[in-house]
């Protein structure tokens, strides 16, 4: 596994685990109240946090690994390893454009500000997870 | 095996015929075996340029190399 597809994983992985942990922290922090009382904001920042930090660890570890069976093939990348990653950004930023607007049309309903930001966390959550699997899928099945 | 692309190609048999591995050839032209490995299995296009550095790894031209299907008239 060469290492953006190693890098698509690690990134896949981590969103998941990222979105799970922040819906988790989030629904304790309610306790039984409406979700705009809970204190989402710092499991946000935090769970953000941990997501790139988690992304990176699962990378460098997993490259260490790699880089031990197959030093040559541990760090190269060529015109595929481009070509897929610019297809997975197109992805992710077809889903960001459609969480920007949702912000825009949250804000001039006047919706509580919690709807705002988490519409917008939503977004960077599901780019992050369906680019990932465009990616992984690219890397597995084929590039069109 | 899904085959996204209609271009087919007799790399490996060439490859073979040339006494070489995925890896050698790989290396000659480039490349990770893993993207030869997608481009033997079709399952990525190679952009022209490096289509014409597999074509003279093994000295013969794109045409032998490569196929694409003739249109239907439907």
């Amino acid at each position: 596994m060469v290492y953006h597809e190693r890098a698509a994983w690690a990134g896949l992985i981590a969103a998941v685990a990222t979105i799970v942990g922040y819906v988790v922290l989030v629904l304790r922090s309610a306790a039984g109240r409406s979700l705009e009382e809970s204190d989402w904001f710092p499991p946000m920042l935090w769970s953000i946090g941990a997501g790139i930090a988690l992304s990176i660890l699962i990378t460098i570890v997993w490259g260490i690994v790699a880089g031990r069976r197959d030093p040559e093939a541990a760090s190269a990348s060529d015109i595929r390893d481009r070509d897929i990653s610019r297809m997975g950004g197109r992805v992710e930023q077809a889903f960001l454009v459609i969480a920007g607007l949702g912000v825009i049309a949250l804000c001039a309903l006047g919706a509580d500000v919690f709807w705002i930001a988490n519409a917008m966390f939503a977004g960077f959550a599901v780019s992050s997870v369906v680019g990932g699997v465009a990616r992984v899928i690219a890397y597995r099945r084929g590039l069109l | 095996m899904v085959k996204p692309t209609l271009v087919s190609n007799s790399i490996r048999s060439h490859r073979e015929s040339a006494g070489l591995t995925q890896a050698e050839l790989a290396r000659t032209i480039g490349v990770t075996r893993q993207t030869l490995i997608a481009i033997e299995q079709q399952r990525y296009s190679p952009t022209l340029e490096l289509a014409f550095q597999i074509a003279r790894a093994f000295g013969v031209g794109l045409d032998e190399l490569f196929q694409y299907p003739e249109a239907r008239d439907d």
